[in-house]
């Protein structure tokens, strides 16, 4: 394969009191598609963060074209020819799509912006990306997933020689995944050298050539895609074989039809958001929702919470109507909902774990009545022993836990409140595969305790293991339930989710 | 030692005790407390006097940047009130009658509430983010003020009313005892109660809070009213010590000395955790630096310079950036301090 | 054909966007309180009383360019005021040491880009709150009036003078020199507000800084760059205010920052950052100094109506505003 493209060795980085990097190597090769990979906290993002200048390194040297280098910041690194797409969008969605695209690099005359100049060379870009979008458009009147492809196109515009993309499918429809992995293969046929991160290992199968695996901020393996199999792969990201991969038994095949309906949903809907379904929640069962990002699994479920105000429709408690103020009117008919962004709809991340943890129970009660220190430190010792929560100190402020802890933090806080429904928006996402796996035979052992749940997840495969009934949405629709009996497998769900039917 | 270096009052404590050192260094009486005629003087007396009221607007401050708010109106609302409360001790026919004074303060207190509940209103309710909700009163409080006093300075001669912001009790000053018992009082619902969590809680991660079941608005509602009351009070304090009220200087800037005392305390202007006991020293910190400066011999015209270079110090010390490039030079303890948050960068 | 001709009309005749409404709200009420003024007082339909306000302002529309393009990117400078009372006190008293004014022009200047650069280097460096960075710019900058003295010093400065009285005139009309050059400075930020990087980068930050910063683009750079100019718009402010006051004070412009970010409210731009243009500023302050004008014909309103008339109508732009933002989002 000649000389790499990039290679870093001996990379190490440390933050106060943590080893985020140590002795890394990491080689990259032109027209090459690279997948890095790990559990959350591998260093991974530490590693593409070195790599495009947002952190300095404390030891080891990176070579770029055999010249080594060093970026001093995100400007330096682009200069250099590495362009980066990050999993949240980072544009701003107050300028116009052209202007996201050039901005920094606008075509300039004498130092005036050329926006004529500018316009077309933007529609010209996006329709090579088969985007139609009015570039002069302000960027917010886009969805996520078009703002995340204009993004990409801003990476290739420039002559970049290396393309970051970290978790840029995350946010994408299967549809939105293909077209980017078309781009991809026409970059890596002009031989850019791309990275890729991705928390699908399908995706990862599809379209890389090579991976790297960090573990603990090491590097455990760089191998040819082809050359290892996905078991042996999660084997190496987790350092042990996995307790994922067991299956968890069958909870299916009961039937929920004499238990008693906790939840009721009647023509319930809100416009722009999901139109109207009904649906029916039974104690001691799980129904997962199934469908693609954007089908509105997010929205359904938060108007069980009233997160959001339904403008048709309502919602039955226990057979008697009630409406939904907002998440304290649910909270009294027993109603959790863990959201599917903890950073910024979950946590109080300056407050420490105990305070989290409390936080639900302790709105409920009121300002006027606050929980006795002793009763919280008893409940708080509790569920961080129960859901295992790591460091076990419950006065830590809750940023400094990792992903995974955070959401057990985050699950504790609603569990305390003994809820009989219980909202779980993507608990899985973005944690490590240990955590994973614990969450998952938690919602087993809720729901044999007789708690109702409602499960959203982008991954097929676990809302197929651990639910009794599956709700599929498509394009802002309940398009259909299926009870999970032998019959439902990965491709029937697909099916029905790519078909509506 | 670590843990004391590191405690979030340790820096202020400092300074504080620095000031105080360099008073005694230039006047060796400095810490001389005399007891004449039932009171208490000395400079140290002095200080605190001085603090009362800035004490009492940082005071409602402190729990308004708390839940990520600010309110920049409390100047105007100092200048109201003392201009109501005169306004209407002028209009009676015996000044020193002591329930005319009562209903008078009564009444001035009632309007800074009421203002108040209109600052909490335009932020809970309407929406509107607090820099821009309290810059409204702050614009047209000021006018109002003249507006009641009709543009003069209303002079008044009543002994009941000058109690308030120059009188004794016990031999210590009223104000003292009053900002020191309104700061008890506070402290005590705060953090006995559950409203000292569910504010920070609000004013750390306002959605994750509404999520949580907390309802915020009250809360948002309660310390702007709060912040509205503390500075009535500071207003008659304020205008009973000189007997007169000037709708337009009286409280002039005193929201950002308030400011001020709230960031030197420690509490973040972000929001979220905060200190009432920090904030109280912060604003006897800025009051001491006001007496040193004079003490010192610093001409009176250098005080907004020295007061420039003291904000300036005293940020940056508490500044996360600056101590981390401070703090780089020796192996330090670890800091409970995420990797990640190192690149966000505060808006 | 048809179609040729729709495009076109939508081209032409689209509807104003959402981002244009506060502005066009601003430009309205303008019109509305003008036509009120010449209906209700004789001798309001005077063109020269437009002009006036232009002239009475010219300083406050200076000083409103720069706080535009401090508040674009999400800051705040309450410096101003106070900076611009430095530069009056530093021209008097440089004047009457018997310096050329014009030699003491550039000084002021760069005293004013010193300041905002210091401030902005604070802000950037240290992650310091604007809000406070620019609280103790503020409190050093009345500190040194005050340093080179506590009493107003009077500009005696025959060229001076005859600048500052000096009347341009056209078709029985007159303007002062410090109109032109206040929209000289509203012309050139404009300018670089739209057409020039730094300008888009400042629209960027005030949009996401933490975007702009993984795009590339010069934050710190650009925040330096906005206090530095906030600090020469008040610079020159404040010597477009000795033409009116012909004296240098430490109280001069008190409270001067209030206005300026009023005019930038009322004018349109969000106070969060990222979204507002210039030419709102502008009819932001003329809102301002018409309302003075207003309040002078009335004859029987005492002075202090107008904080309370301003104050009503940032109320009511900022409702408007949010008003608008809910529709977008």
């Amino acid at each position: 394969m000649g000389t790499a493209l990039l290679s870093m060795s001996g990379i190490s980085k440390q933050f106060p009191g943590v080893k985020a990097l140590e002795g890394v190597d990491f080689r990259l090769y032109q027209g090459e598609i690279h997948a890095l990979m790990g559990e959350n906290g591998a260093g991974k993002s530490t590693l593409i963060k070195v790599l495009t200048g947002v952190y300095d390194i404390d030891e080891g040297e990176i070579a770029l074209d055999g010249r080594p280098v060093r970026f001093a910041g995100p400007q330096q690194a682009t200069e250099a020819g590495i362009s980066t797409v990050y999993q949240e969008v980072n544009l701003c969605t107050n300028l116009s799509v052209a202007e996201n695209i050039f901005i920094g690099r606008e075509p300039t005359k004498f130092g005036r912006i050329q926006w004529g100049v500018m316009r077309r060379r933007a529609t010209d870009l996006l329709q090579r990306l088969e985007l139609d979008l009015d570039v002069t458009a302000q960027l917010s009147t886009y969805s996520l997933a078009v703002q995340q492809l204009v993004a990409i196109a801003r990476a290739i515009d420039v002559d970049a020689k290396i393309l970051v993309l970290d978790e840029p499918t995350s946010s994408l429809d299967a549809g939105e995944v293909a077209q980017l992995f078309r781009i991809m293969r026409q970059l890596k046929a002009q031989g850019i050298a791309i990275v890729f991160v991705s928390h699908f290992l399908d995706q990862i199968y599809e379209i890389c050539d090579r991976m790297t695996i960090l573990r603990n901020g090491r590097l455990v393996g760089e191998h040819l895609v082809a050359d290892i199999s996905q078991l042996q792969l999660v084997s190496l990201m987790i350092g042990k074989e996995l307790a994922l991969l067991e299956r968890l038994e069958d909870a299916g095949k009961r039937s929920f039809d004499a238990a008693p309906a906790v939840a009721q949903a009647h023509d319930l809907g809100r416009s722009g958001a999901v139109e109207p379904f009904n649906l029916t929640i039974h104690q001691g069962e799980v129904v997962g929702l199934a469908g693609l990002l954007g089908s509105g699994r997010t929205e359904l479920a938060r108007l069980f919470f009233g997160a959001d105000k339904a403008d048709t429709g309502h919602l039955e408690i226990d057979g008697k109507p009630v409406t939904m103020h907002g998440p304290r009117a649910a909270m009294n008919h027993d109603i959790a909902y863990c959201s599917e962004n903890r950073k910024t709809e979950g946590l109080v991340e300056e407050l420490s774990v105990r305070e989290n943890i409390i936080l639900a129970l302790q709105a409920a009660r009121g300002w006027t009545r606050p929980l006795p220190r002793r009763r919280q430190d008893e409940l708080v010792q509790k569920y961080i022993d129960a859901l295992n929560i790591n460091p076990k100190d419950p006065e830590l402020p809750v940023r400094n836990l990792s992903g995974g802890n955070q959401q057990k933090v985050l699950l504790a806080r609603w569990l305390i409140t003994e809820p009989r429904l219980l909202i779980l928006d993507e608990p899985t996402r973005g944690i490590d595969i240990g955590a994973k796996a614990e969450i998952q035979r938690l919602v087993v052992e809720l729901s044999d305790g007789g708690m109702a749940v409602l499960f959203i997840s982008a991954e097929l495969e676990e809302v197929l293991r651990l639910s009794h009934r599956i709700g599929v949405l498509r394009d802002r629709r309940l398009v259909t339930q299926l009870e999970n009996t032998d019959a439902v497998d990965l491709d029937r769900l697909t099916e029905t989710i790519a078909s509506g039917t | 030692m670590a843990a004391i270096i590191k405690h979030r009052l340790f820096w202020p404590a400092v300074i504080l005790v620095v000031l105080l050192v360099t008073n005694v260094f230039f006047s060796g009486s400095f810490f001389k407390v005399e007891f004449r005629d039932g009171h208490l003087y000395g400079s140290v007396i002095d200080i605190l006097r001085a603090s009362a009221p800035l004490g009492l607007v940082a005071l409602g401050m402190t729990l308004v940047i708390a839940t990520g708010g600010i309110d920049l109106s409390v100047g105007a609302v100092v200048a109201i009130a003392g201009a109501l409360a005169c306004l209407r001790i002028s209009g009676l026919d015996d000044q020193n009658s002591v329930t005319g004074v009562l209903l008078a303060v009564g009444l001035a207190l009632l309007l800074s509430l009421a203002l108040g509940v209109w600052n909490g209103f335009l932020v809970a309710t309407v929406g509107i983010q607090p820099i821009i909700a309290t810059l409204i009163l702050m614009v047209a409080g000021r006018g109002l003020a003249q507006l009641i006093t009709d543009g003069q300075i209303i002079t008044i001669n009543s002994s009941p009313y000058k109690m308030i912001g120059a009188g004794y009790w016990l031999g210590l000053p009223l104000c003292v005892i009053i900002a020191v018992g309104v700061a008890v009082v506070a402290g005590l619902i705060v953090r006995r109660s559950a409203l000292g969590l569910l504010l920070e809680s609000v004013g750390g991660n306002a959605e994750a809070s509404r999520l949580a079941g907390i309802k915020s608005r009250w809360l948002i509602l309660i310390v702007y009213v709060f912040a509205g009351l503390c500075a009535g009070i500071a207003g008659l304090m304020i205008s009973s010590n000189v007997s007169s009220a000037d709708g337009n200087n009286a409280g002039l800037l005193i929201e950002l000395d308030a400011i001020l005392a709230v960031v030197i305390g420690g509490t973040s202007l972000a929001g979220g955790r905060f200190s009432i006991a920090g904030t109280i020293l912060g604003a006897v910190i800025i009051k001491t630096l006001d007496i040193t400066i004079y003490t010192v011999g610093i001409p009176p015209e250098v005080t907004l310079l020295f007061k420039a270079v003291v904000v300036v110090v005293l940020c940056l010390a508490q500044a996360p950036k600056f101590r981390e490039k401070f703090q780089r030079r020796r192996p330090s303890a670890p800091a409970t301090q995420a990797p990640q948050q190192k690149v966000e960068v505060t808006a | 054909m048809s179609t040729t001709f729709e495009s076109l009309q939508k081209r032409v005749i689209r509807r104003p966007q959402q981002r244009h409404i506060p502005v066009l709200a601003t430009l309205a009420l303008l019109c509305v309180m003008y036509g009120a003024g010449v209906v209700r007082y004789t001798g309001f339909s005077d063109t020269q009383i437009v002009l006036n306000v232009f002239i009475d302002n010219g300083f406050l529309l200076v000083v409103g360019v720069g706080m535009t393009f401090v508040i674009l990117t999400g800051g705040i400078d309450l410096s101003v005021g106070a900076v611009v009372a430095l530069t009056t006190m530093i021209f008097a008293s440089l004047v009457r040491a018997g310096w050329s004014p014009i030699a003491v022009l550039p000084v002021v200047l760069l005293v004013g880009a010193l300041i905002g650069l210091a401030m902005g280097s604070i802000i950037h460096f240290f992650d310091i709150q604007p809000f406070i960075a620019t609280l103790a710019g503020m409190f050093l900058a009345r500190g040194l009036c005050y340093v080179i003295s506590t009493e107003a010093i009077r500009i005696d400065n025959a060229l001076w003078t005859s600048l500052a009285d000096y009347k341009i005139r056209f078709g029985g009309f007159h303007i002062s020199w410090s109109v032109v050059i206040a929209l000289v400075v509203v012309l050139v930020g404009a300018y670089v507000l739209a057409y020039t990087r730094l300008g888009r980068n400042i629209y960027a930050i005030g949009g996401n800084q933490q975007s702009a910063l993984l795009m590339g683009l010069p934050v710190g750079r650009t925040k330096i760059a906005v206090y530095t100019i906030s600090g020469v718009c008040s610079a020159l402010g404040g010597v477009l205010l000795t033409f009116y006051t012909s004296s240098g004070y430490g109280l001069h412009a008190l409270g001067m920052e209030l206005d300026a970010i009023a005019a930038v409210v009322i004018g349109g731009t969000v106070l969060t950052g990222g979204s507002g243009f210039l030419f709102g500023t502008v009819l932001g302050v003329l809102v301002l100094g018409l309302i003075q004008t207003i309040i002078t014909f009335e004859g029987t309103l005492s002075s202090w109506w107008t904080k309370i008339v301003i104050g009503a109508l940032l109320f009511a732009f900022i409702v408007l505003q949010r008003a608008v933002a809910r529709r977008t989002s």
